[in-house]
């Protein structure tokens, strides 16, 4: 097994540094540089060309490039050009929101998906499966942002049952007070983006069971005359329990760099929304930094579906 | 196709063993017909696109999409306006006619190219396999796992002279390896099966097993993906154009119009401007993917008889 960890492990660095360049090149795509923020009428053109040849800006490519890298294996992302806060900060501050966000929601999400893929596994084609196949259909067809627009006016402005902006409420006191809060804003953009994520768990769950159902081990342990209850928690779900497993890893990364549009419908303020702003104020150091933070999540939220995988399947270890 | 393929395909699907790719396209047919709400979805989607194509071939773009203040945030029905109008004075249904065209549209366009690159690659992949496949299976999933959204939007805003057709490849630019992976699957079952050997003793060249022989043994799982792939495609652009970074603001499209959501104000009191933009939208990705899934219970005989 230790053997498949490393070398998927090995195959991410080529991974990372293609991910590297690309997100180099895309910043140099983008316009501005660090002292265009500082530009005002009385700045000497000649002296702010001094400055942008200091900070080697003129420097060929591959030098500019080696000294970013350089940086960035120090942690150090560069400061916003908007905030003159190192982006570091900005985006740690956010962080902890999304990261939150996504643990409600991950969780929710496999609370839910979980009793679902089982219920329409298990009663392939009747009544049951059907309802939650249309739920899936529902949940997989429509574009996640029209369900948060939808949930939000549903609940939050025809109902009434939650806020619809913030991450805490400014007249939230104390420890558990504001715990309480935070939650209470949490709850609704945690909740709808899980009804959207279970769709892939409940399919894979329920094709999983419909495909080992037929097995024939699952056969010979019913000819041996183990109880129909018992087949089926431990063959067939054990077994078809395994590609979720490994999904685990996708889904929080895909939470956590898809939080996007959540927040924004929410203004909830997390790293999604600080990429919005960014782009809308064109704070193009803290854009850099995120969307290299949201490649390094999805190769190790790969990274971690694939070890997770092989833990669990001894199939893949072989091969 | 000719009668010879199409009895080898109804023996298979009674042997409903094995997992294999429909090969009749009357069996499709057959499945859609016999499932109400498959029929349903497909005539919603007519009706879509008679309303928004045939729509909008009777509205002009720059009336419709001209601002006149006097006559913004009419309600629903008034002066004339059905679906009242937005805070430019324009007319809804006008602007969801040529909204949802455009939303339609972008989808079409980014699937034919999407789809494509992606049977060009999956058929080369699949049918070399070795270091060939190796090495573009690589490639492939390495495009998979960068932040798709994110990049788009940069993308949006860096490029110079951004229009509509520039949206297109932007979003194409990311959408094509899910159809590369799928048709490589395909193309590895077919490599192997006899037609192909055969084919290959008798002397014939790759190009041609691959375009005239493996590939219309696949048609009917590529149809199933360009159904579903045009609805993700929506997705994407009404997506993109939600946030602000679709397409053009003078160019209407389902995304904008559900937009105005954003605002609080609007939706508490302005409906109008939202919510016939997004039931439309919904109406739209549901019925694709009806009809998409439908096809795919046909094309899988194990999905389907079980």
């Amino acid at each position: 097994m230790w053997k498949t960890v490393l070398r998927r492990i090995l195959i991410m660095i080529p991974q990372l540094i293609i991910l590297s360049i690309l997100v180099f090149f895309l910043a140099k795509m983008m316009p501005g540089d660090p002292f265009s923020g500082q530009i005002n009428p009385n700045t000497d053109p000649k002296q702010l060309e001094a400055l942008k040849r200091a900070a080697g800006l003129y420097d060929p490519a591959p030098v500019q490039y080696a000294r970013w890298v350089g940086n960035l294996l120090k942690g150090d992302l560069g400061t916003s050009y908007i905030q003159h806060v190192p982006v570091t900060s900005l985006i740690a501050d956010r962080a902890v929101n999304t990261f939150w966000l996504s643990i409600l929601t991950t969780v929710i999400s496999y609370s839910i998906s979980v009793p679902l893929g089982v219920i329409a596994g298990r009663h392939q084609d009747e009544w049951q499966d059907q309802a939650v196949q249309i739920f899936n259909y529902i949940t997989f067809a429509v574009p996640p942002f029209v369900f948060y627009i939808l949930g939000i006016w549903l609940f939050g402005f025809t109902l009434g049952w939650f806020p619809i902006s913030g991450s805490v409420s400014p007249s939230a006191s104390g420890f558990w007070g504001t715990i309480g809060s935070q939650l209470y804003h949490i709850i609704l953009p945690a909740i709808l983006v899980a009804l959207i994520t279970t769709t892939s768990i409940v399919q894979y769950l329920r094709t999983g069971i419909v495909d080992n159902k037929v097995e024939d081990y699952v056969r010979t342990a019913h000819s041996k005359g183990v109880p129909d209850n018992v087949v089926f928690r431990k063959h067939i779900l054990r077994n078809s329990l395994l590609p979720i497993a490994s999904s685990l890893g996708t889904v929080i990364t895909g939470l956590l760099s898809g939080s996007m549009i959540v927040e924004t419908v929410f203004s909830y303020p997390g790293m999604g929304k600080l990429f919005l702003d960014s782009i809308g104020q064109r704070d193009y150091t803290t854009l850099t930094a995120l969307i290299l933070i949201f490649g390094i999540l999805t190769l190790l939220g790969n990274l971690l579906s694939d070890i997770i995988m092989s833990i669990v399947d001894p199939r893949i270890r072989i091969k | 196709m000719s009668e010879k393929k199409e009895n080898t395909a109804k023996t298979e699907v009674k042997k409903a063993k094995v997992s294999s790719p429909a090969s009749s396209f009357k069996v499709i047919v057959r499945e859609i017909v016999k499932d109400k709400i498959a029929l349903t979805a497909f005539i919603v989607i007519i009706l879509v696109i008679l309303f928004t194509f045939g729509g909008s071939l009777f509205l002009n773009k720059e009336q419709v999409t001209e601002t006149n203040i006097v006559d913004a945030y009419f309600g629903w029905g008034m002066n004339g306006h059905l679906l009242g109008t937005d805070d430019g004075g324009r007319d809804i249904v006008k602007l969801l006619m040529m909204g949802g065209r455009n939303s339609i549209l972008i989808g079409l366009c980014v699937t034919l190219i999407c789809e494509t690159v992606g049977v060009l690659i999956g058929l080369v992949s699949g049918y070399y396999g070795g270091y060939v496949d190796a090495v573009i299976m690589r490639i492939v999933d390495f495009v998979q796992v960068l932040p798709a959204l994110p990049i788009e939007i940069v993308l949006v805003t860096v490029v110079p002279k951004f229009s509509p057709l520039t949206l297109v490849w932007i979003i194409s630019l990311f959408g094509w390896t899910s159809t590369a992976r799928l048709m490589r699957a395909f193309v590895l079952s077919q490599r192997g099966r006899d037609y192909v050997l055969a084919s290959k003793t008798s002397g014939s060249s790759d190009l041609k097993i691959m375009f005239r022989e493996v590939l219309p043994n696949i048609t009917s799982m590529l149809i199933i993906d360009v159904v579903l792939t045009v609805a993700g495609n929506i997705g994407i652009e009404t997506t993109l154009s939600f946030i602000g970074y679709g397409l053009p603001t003078d160019v209407p499209s389902l995304g904008t119009l559900i937009n105005f959501a954003n605002d609080p104000v609007n939706v508490v009191s302005r409906p109008w401007l939202w919510l016939p933009a997004t039931v439309l939208l919904l109406a739209i990705s549901l019925s694709i993917n009806y009809v998409g899934r439908a096809l795919q219970r046909a094309g899988d005989a194990r999905q389907r008889e079980n």
